[in-house]
Order: structure tokens, then C-alpha cells, then sequence
């Protein structure tokens, strides 16, 4: 819309017509207190925080829900504007309790800052304070009555934001209560937006009240570890007796990809990083069959002895390796330079849960035609095949939800299943569960290959937009994918993205965890540039990928089996009796199916306590920092590094560090960033070359931009917090040849994630409630 | 559609819903229209209404709730047979409402909100039901009665109580 020129303040601005005044302000760096007014939810109008003078208007007119026009004259902070705003104010504290000093919110609370900032600290109230107990709403929802303000944002952003529509307004005037659908209890997602949007202390939650005060805590913003969405968390972490302790996750950085959005495990399943059955200490088995604690050089001397046994005897191709879902794509690269370099094998695989190599093929030399998880809060029309982001990923759903009730966007459902996403959808198409191939085909104009009582209309309208951002989950593998990119294609303006699960899937299958994949997809038989640069020698044979490495364990044929932060015997339903002849090394945070097997057990660091960046499953590269610390583990990174040392590798070829090859700006990320950036801002200030650490990510994360071009992004953005998208056109792969489709999707719902999700508490309370709910129901 | 669908209500308002829903740009506007032609025959709005409402209009039962909870003429409990309802908004106080209100207290032996045993009459403190020309006013379900004595509501009530509905005034 055109732009209209007003006056704030004496300032002269401008901004498109039609825009809210409050938002003009804003942005022009004048700021307008309100409480009810959120952006990107409906207006409320119902605080009068947000009160200005204008011009030719009689009375003070609310900013929030006046929009700019020409020539407006406006005054923010007269005395009478500040006059109205205290007296607001003080009808607010007429009945909120001072329990600030204990209140959660206390410190970052909306109120409090506001009347600070008006005062009102004389009242002309004296009625006693109604006072109403504390209620426990959920497993992670609390309701302080007497602190609401009655803003209506809880309200706002569990319906329209959520779609779930849990939280009303009851009675009316001084008596109005934000009232729970369940009576006394929520019936909802327990994502606890409400928790994170509450101006005040009223909307409390379970994992984080009366811990500590916000300003106690360190807050670091990193990426969430749990499905493959990869939005922005930050952090807040306590010291504890062994080392730091995160207390609270919330999304209080709303600079993220997910924007203001974060699901239940984003926000309270950090609670695995505090349990106190954590490993701390290497385990060794023992002659009388036992696992027992050992020192850190008698598990890496004799982890290494073993594996240099079985590769000097039986040679490379009897070991293998298998990679993790979570673990960082530096950690990743150097597992699989670990595995093809020092190990001397191509038997390396992890626990594929989309076809990403596929994709990386029907997209090679195609460029700005993958989706970032920014496109779709911005896209005119998306289409979505298969998956159920509301329960697989969230933040997704968010977005698509957002974008459709913003911006209008168009939804195009294809299902096999009634996913709760139908209710934005435009048009829908229920599909038989094997008919996303037929369906595709029938879309690019084969109209004998599907049909279905609304097929038509739907191919219709979806042929009819000019610009499309199309969303595929896990049902859509090899073949069909190359078939859906095609038949993309043939539309303009048509960007993909491949639906996978856990937060680095991606970034595993980007930098080789793969038998026949290099980083950057390069076939391990081609030339390639990993040789001539690490002065290592490549296998060139395709190694064994994860099923058959677990056949090959049972058959004997595999000696040595080295297992990082993944848990094959459970995911896989791998018999323990298969694995009894096999010298198993298993990096991990627990004592998981997989790791009670081992001969030897390292106890790792999850991803809120180390550095290196992930990449989410749109190819969202971002940076993860180092918030937590305990203790006793190790980065898996350092785990590598140490064992290849031990087993008689020269580090520096695995771990570029001390070249110089490239000056890494160590003062770019903070002291908090992990031991080996700790160690980074030591040496900077004391004027010696960083990067002298074998145990910095940063040196490999240099080696990956040199030789996968596909991540070769600017780098100060990523230091910078903020994601890159890599390069997806930029692949190397073979386009050729077919390959054995492993794909076996997690099927983690909103409440689960893998293995890890056992390990939260908080999610299996959650659960636990929701299943007697359930119950409860079908009594009914 | 709709009619052929279990309904608590008459064929006559579940037909009259059906339609009703179609009338707004967005299908909960008929929310409290229908809330009101509920309660008409139901008597109040019962728990059932509640579901059969937020079914009808693809809404959850605690929007329904939350409509319902802000007005207070919606009223979730039973009233008697016959619901007074007397005014004791400024113009019919100073012309002796709180006397009515008194002498309906003491003739039906409840007070505000409440029922008599036999069910027959309810006893309701009202605002203004515009009828400020002729107070003090009382409305007994959707009839006015104004200008009222203590005696003349007597008689009202008497009528009522003689099953002869409304003949006086």
C-alpha cells in the first residue's frame, strides 16, 4: 500500500497505509507501553496502556487500534497521556498482589516495568485484596488469579495462534477469569505459548516457578535439540554443585526461525540434561561381565587397543560406525573422517528418518529451490503432502497456521490421515496410504493415476498459483521424490522442503554419515577433493549401511561396532544376543539399550552443552552454543579426537587446528561457548593464534566450508545468531544410480522425541496425563 | 443436514438454527440469538444446550460458556413457572421498587435468584427493563406490569398463582 507521512513527537515518519500506529512507532524506535496489544494476533483494545494525543480527535485515542493517515499529528508522553497511563495503572494494582519478590515473573515482569517507569505507587483504593489460591491447570500450566490483567493474550494466542482454543474469558467486569476449557483443568497441547506470551506472573510454569530469579540466570540462545524444526531457544542456566544446570528454556530471542513460537519440548524438555542417572564417568566391562567406572585413560587406551586390534587383524571393513540424529554437523564430518580416515572404512551410517540424499539429487544444480522454515510465514500459496506437522513439527505448523490467517496464504492438504492442519487448509484430498506416488503423478497431468471426489478441483486451484512452497514428509522417498521435484518444477516459483525427524537428521545425511555419501553427497568411489586435502586415504568401496552393519555384528562378520549418541538395539529391535561377539563402543548421555551392551561406555555432552552449529530439516544452518555444563562428560567431538589420538592417528590431520589456515575471530562468540572457545578468548587476549585446540569445532567447521560447497554460507550472519540456508544445488551426488531405501521415520509426537524424549521427566509426566485423560474419556 | 441430526431442541427451533446459522458472515454471530431462543424453551440454558450449541456452530463448549457467563439474563440454573423480575433501577426505586421487591420476598417466601418450593414462581432482582415512564415496573417472564402498588402486584401474583396468566393492568 502506499506510504502515508505523519507526525509523532515532533518526529516526522513514514509508513504504509493502513499500518497500526502503535507498530509505525515502534519501529521508528518510540515506544508505546501496552499490555493487551501482541503483534500478529487479533486487537483487543482492552488495556489502555496504549493511549496517545492526536490531533483532531476527541479524547485519547488507543494506538493499537488506529491506523496511520496522512498528516496525523501525534503526542506519545504528555502529562496527560502519562496522567491516563497511571491511572490505568493504578485500577490495575487494585487488586494485583505485591508479591513481587517471589513472583516468577519478577524482574521481567510488564507490569512492574510499567509502573515503574508511570509510578503509581500511592492508591486511592483501600479495599482488601481479593486473594484466590494458586491453580494447577496441567503438568506445566499454573493460574495465579489474583496476579491477571486480563490482557486476553493467553487467550488470543492458544486460539488463534494455536488453534487449540483452550483458554475463555468467563463472566464479565471485575469478576472476568481466564477460565480453562476442562473446568479446572487444560485439555491442550501444553506448548505453554500462554506461559511465554502472559505479561505478568499469572500464567506460571511447572519446571521453571519459585526456582531462582531471572537475574540469576545466564540466558543463552541456542537451537533445540529435539525435532528436525530447529527453532531458536534460549536458556537459562544456574550454576549447580557440578557445573551448570539449566533451569528454564523459554523463546524470550524471538529472533529465531521459529519467531515467537516454541513447542512443549523446546520450552521444558531440557530436563534430561539435569537427571541424576546421567553417565559421568567412563564404564569398562569388567571380566566378571560387569560394566564399572574407569579412569578416562583406561577406557580410551583400551577402547583404542581393541578397535586397533580389530583393524590391524581383520582390516577396516570389519568396524563400524554408526552416527547419531543430534549430534553437530563438525562432530558429524569428523566421525566420518574418523570412521574412513583412521578406522579405514566406509561402514558408517545413522538412523535415517527422511531420504535426504534423494532430495539433495532432485535438486542438484537447481538453485533457491529448497524452503527455508522462513518461507512458509510468507509464501502466497504451500502445499502440503503427507506428515502431520502439528504433531511432527510444530514450529512448522506454526508458521503455516500464521501465514494463513496474516497473510491469507492458501493451504493445500494431501493425507492419508485427518491431520489437524485440514482446518486451514483451503483444499484437501484424503489419499489411500500408499497413494502419494499415484497422486503426484496425477497433479502433472496423468488423470488416470488417482481418483477422488475432490481431486479435481484441488489440482485446478493448486495449478493455478504462481508461487508455491510444497512441504513432503517421510511417506515421500527415492523415486517419488525425484518424480514430486519434477512435477514442481514444471510450476514457477516452486520451492521444496523435505519433512525428517530430530534436530540434526539433516546435517547427519549433509556430511556423510552415509556408506556411500561423502559430505556434500559425493559418491565415495569419485575423485574428490577430501583426499588431497587431508593428505588422508579415502576407501573407495561403498561400506555396509546400518542394517546390514547390525547383520554383518550378528553374522560375526563386523569385529568392532562404535556407536555415537544413537540407540540401534532399541530402534531397531536388534536382538542383544547378536551383539555378544561384537567389541561395541557407545558414546551416550544414559545407559540406553544399546550402551548396557558395550564394552565400553563414554559418557557424552548433549547439545545445550556444547558448540558447532546443526542444520534443520529445510537446510537451516544455525549455530548452537553452549549453555549447560556438567561435570564428568565430554563433547562427543572431544570423545573422537581423544580416541584417534589414542589409536595412534596424527590429530592435527583430523582436526585442522594451528594451521592458520584461516583466522577464526574467537571474540565473535562469547566465553560461554565451550571449553574450546573458552580456551579461543584466552589465547586472543593474550595475542596468540586461535584455534590452537584440537578440540575446536570451529577448525572443522573451516575444513566443511572448504570442501562441501554446499555450506560454504557467510559466516558472520551464522556467529551472529542467525541462520543461513546452505547451498542444496551445490551437491555432488551421483544422480544415477538408485539406492536401498533405510528411510524409518521416528513417528515422534508432540509429547515424544526418540530415546531422548524417554529421559525427560517433564514429557513423560505430560504423557502420563494425557493418557488418563484419555481414559477418563472413554469411560464417558 | 442438521435436522436429521440428534437435537435436544423442537423440530421447529432446530429448524430455525439451521437457518439461523446461515444468516452471518461468520457462523458464531448466532450465538446469542440462539443461546436466548434456547433458553426460551429449554428454561435455561442446561449443559446439553451448551454441547448442542458449540456443535451447531463448530465452536468448543467453553466459547459457548464464556458467551454465556457474560450475560447475566442467560441463566444456567431452572427458574419457577413464572420468573419476576422487579426493577429497582433509579426511576422505579424512588417510586418504591425495593417496597415490591420487599413485599414479593415476603409473599413468596424467597429471595433473589431463588425458587419456591413448588416451582411455580422465581424471584429476580433486575436492572432496567425500560419501562422508567410507568415505575415501578416488574416483568413476569416476557410481560410488563407497571405502576404498581404492593396491592396491584398482590393481584398479579394471585392471577398467576390461579393459573389465569396475565389479566390485570
Amino acid at each position: 500500500m502506499a506510504d502515508v507521512t505523519f507526525t509523532v513527537d515532533g518526529k516526522k515518519l513514514t509508513a504504509p497505509a493502513g499500518t497500526l500506529l502503535i507498530d509505525a512507532c515502534r519501529t521508528a524506535g518510540i515506544e508505546i507501553p501496552a499490555f493487551c496489544y501482541y503483534p500478529g494476533l487479533s486487537l483487543q483494545a482492552a488495556c489502555r496502556m496504549c493511549v496517545v494525543r492526536i490531533e483532531k480527535m476527541p479524547k485519547l485515542q488507543t494506538a493499537c487500534t488506529t491506523p496511520v493517515a496522512e498528516g496525523m499529528v501525534v503526542q506519545t508522553e504528555t502529562e496527560e497521556v502519562k496522567q491516563s497511563r497511571k491511572a490505568v495503572l493504578e485500577l490495575l494494582l487494585g487488586n494485583h498482589p505485591l508479591d513481587c519478590p517471589v513472583c516468577d515473573a519478577g524482574g521481567e515482569c510488564e507490569l512492574q516495568d510499567m509502573t515503574f517507569k508511570y509510578g503509581a505507587g500511592e492508591s486511592k483504593y483501600i479495599e482488601t485484596k481479593q486473594h484466590r489460591e494458586e491453580q494447577k491447570w496441567s503438568p506445566v500450566v499454573y493460574f495465579d488469579r489474583p496476579r491477571c490483567i486480563l490482557c486476553y493474550r493467553c487467550v488470543r494466542v492458544c486460539g488463534e495462534g494455536m488453534d487449540v482454543w483452550a483458554l475463555g474469558v468467563q463472566n464479565r467486569g471485575v469478576t472476568s477469569v481466564i477460565a480453562p476449557n476442562g473446568g479446572d483443568h487444560l485439555g491442550c497441547e501444553e506448548c505453554g505459548m500462554c506461559i511465554d506470551i502472559c505479561p505478568v506472573g499469572a500464567l506460571t510454569s511447572d519446571t521453571y516457578r519459585y526456582k531462582t530469579r531471572p537475574w540469576e540466570m545466564n540466558h543463552v540462545g541456542t537451537v533445540c535439540t529435539h525435532c528436525g524444526d530447529g527453532c531458536k531457544t534460549t536458556l537459562g542456566v544456574k550454576r549447580s554443585n557440578d557445573g551448570m544446570e539449566i533451569v528454564r528454556g523459554d523463546n524470550r530471542d524471538k529472533s529465531g526461525i521459529n519467531n515467537d513460537f516454541l513447542c512443549i519440548k523446546g520450552r521444558y524438555a531440557f530436563d534430561f540434561a539435569n537427571r541424576t542417572d546421567r553417565l559421568t564417568t567412563p564404564l569398562v566391562r569388567q571380566a566378571d561381565g560387569k560394566l564399572a567406572p574407569v579412569s578416562w585413560e583406561e577406557a580410551l587406551t583400551f577402547a583404542a587397543n581393541k578397535l586397533n586390534e580389530v583393524r590391524s587383524n581383520r582390516g577396516g571393513n570389519a568396524i563400524g560406525v554408526i552416527g547419531s540424529n543430534r549430534t553437530t554437523n563438525e562432530e558429524n564430518y569428523l566421525l566420518q573422517k574418523f570412521a574412513r580416515g583412521v578406522l579405514g572404512t566406509n561402514n558408517i551410517d545413522h538412523h535415517r528418518t527422511a531420504d535426504y540424499a534423494a532430495f539433495a539429487a532432485a535438486l542438484k544444480g537447481k538453485a533457491n529451490r529448497e524452503a527455508s522454515l522462513r518461507d512458509f510465514i510468507s509464501a502466497p500459496a504451500m502445499l502440503l503432502l503427507g506428515n502431520d506437522p502439528t504433531e511432527q513439527h510444530p514450529a512448522l505448523a506454526w508458521q503455516i497456521r500464521s501465514n494463513v490467517r496474516q497473510n491469507r496464504a492458501r493451504l493445500y492438504v494431501a493425507n492419508h490421515r485427518e491431520i489437524k492442519l485440514r482446518r486451514q487448509a483451503k483444499a484437501a484430498v484424503e489419499l489411500p496410504q500408499d497413494g502419494y506416488a499415484s497422486f503426484i503423478s496425477y497433479l502433472a497431468g496423468n488423470d488416470g493415476a488417482f481418483t477422488g471426489n475432490d481431486a479435481n478441483d484441488f489440482r485446478e486451484a493448486l495449478r493455478k498459483e504462481e508461487s508455491l512452497v510444497i512441504a513432503f514428509g517421510s511417506e515421500f522417498r527415492g523415486r517419488d521424490i525425484q518424480a514430486l521435484v519434477e512435477f514442481g518444477l514444471s510450476m514457477p516459483n516452486v520451492k521444496f522442503a523435505c519433512l525428517g525427524d530430530y534436530s540434526n537428521s539433516r546435517g547427519a545425511a549433509d556430511m556423510g554419515l552415509l556408506p556411500d555419501l561423502l559430505p556434500g553427497y559425493v559418491p565415495v568411489a569419485s575423485e574428490h577433493k577430501f583426499a588431497e586435502e587431508t593428505g588422508i586415504e579415502w576407501p573407495k568401496q561403498p561400506g555396509l549401511d546400518l542394517v546390514q552393519m547390525l547383520d554383518a555384528a550378528g553374522s560375526g562378520e563386523i569385529g568392532a561396532l562404535y556407536v555415537v549418541g544413537a540407540n540401534p538395539v532399541a530402534r531397531y529391535g536388534v536382538d542383544p544376543s547378536a551383539l555378544k561377539n561384537t567389541f561395541l563402543v557407545v558414546q551416550d548421555m544414559f545407559l540406553t539399550e544399546t550402551a548396557v551392551l558395550a564394552d565400553v561406555v563414554f559418557p557424552a555432552a548433549n547439545a545445550y552443552e556444547k558448540a558447532g552449529t546443526i542444520t534443520n530439516t529445510y537446510g537451516d544452518l544455525q549455530l548452537v552454543k553452549k549453555a549447560a555444563d556438567k561435570a564428568g562428560v565430554r563433547s562427543d567431538f572431544e570423545l573422537i579426537v581423544r580416541l584417534a589420538d589414542k589409536m595412534g592417528a596424527d590429530p592435527k590431520k583430523l582436526v585442522p587446528f594451528g594451521k592458520g589456515v584461516r583466522a577464526d575471530f574467537g571474540q565473535s562468540r562469547g566465553a560461554q561457548s565451550g571449553e574450546a572457545d573458552r580456551h579461543a578468548v584466552w589465547l586472543s587476549a593474550n595475542h596468540l593464534e586461535p584455534k590452537l585446540s584440537p578440540f575446536d569445532p570451529f577448525a572443522i567447521f573451516d575444513e566443511i566450508q572448504r570442501l562441501v560447497p554446499s555450506y560454504n554460507v557467510p559466516r558472520l550472519n551464522l556467529l551472529a545468531g542467525n541462520d543461513e540456508h546452505v547451498k542444496s544445488e551445490l551437491v555432488q551426488i551421483d544422480t544415477t544410480g538408485s539406492r536401498r531405501d533405510l528411510v524409518l521415520p521416528a513417528n515422534d509426537g508432540l509429547y515424544t522425541s526418540g530415546t531422548l524424549g524417554r529421559y525427560s521427566d517433564k514429557l513423560a509426566e505430560v504423557l502420563a496425563s494425557k493418557t488418563t485423560e484419555i481414559a477418563e474419556t472413554a469411560a464417558d | 443436514m442438521a435436522t436429521e441430526k440428534r437435537t435436544i431442541f423442537s423440530p421447529e427451533l432446530a429448524a430455525r438454527f439451521d437457518r439461523l446459522v446461515t444468516l452471518y458472515p461468520v457462523k458464531r454471530s448466532a450465538l446469542v440469538p440462539m443461546l436466548l431462543y434456547s433458553q426460551d424453551e429449554v428454561g435455561y440454558i442446561s449443559p446439553e444446550v451448551i454441547v448442542e450449541l458449540a456443535d451447531r456452530l463448530d465452536i468448543r463448549t467453553n466459547d459457548v460458556e464464556s458467551v454465556l457467563s457474560y450475560y447475566s439474563m442467560l441463566r444456567t440454573k431452572p427458574v419457577g413457572k413464572y420468573n419476576v423480575q422487579v426493577c429497582t433501577n433509579i426511576s422505579c426505586m424512588l417510586r418504591n421498587g425495593y417496597g415490591i421487591l420487599e413485599h414479593c420476598k415476603k409473599r413468596l417466601g424467597i429471595g433473589h435468584k431463588e425458587v419456591t418450593p413448588d416451582g411455580l414462581f422465581s424471584l429476580e432482582e433486575v436492572e432496567c427493563i425500560g419501562a422508567c415512564c410507568w415505575a415501578p415496573a416488574v416483568q413476569v417472564n416476557y410481560d410488563f406490569y407497571d405502576d404498581l402498588t404492593v396491592e396491584k402486584m398482590d393481584q398479579v401474583l394471585d392471577d398467576y398463582q390461579a393459573g389465569r396468566g396475565k389479566v390485570t393492568v
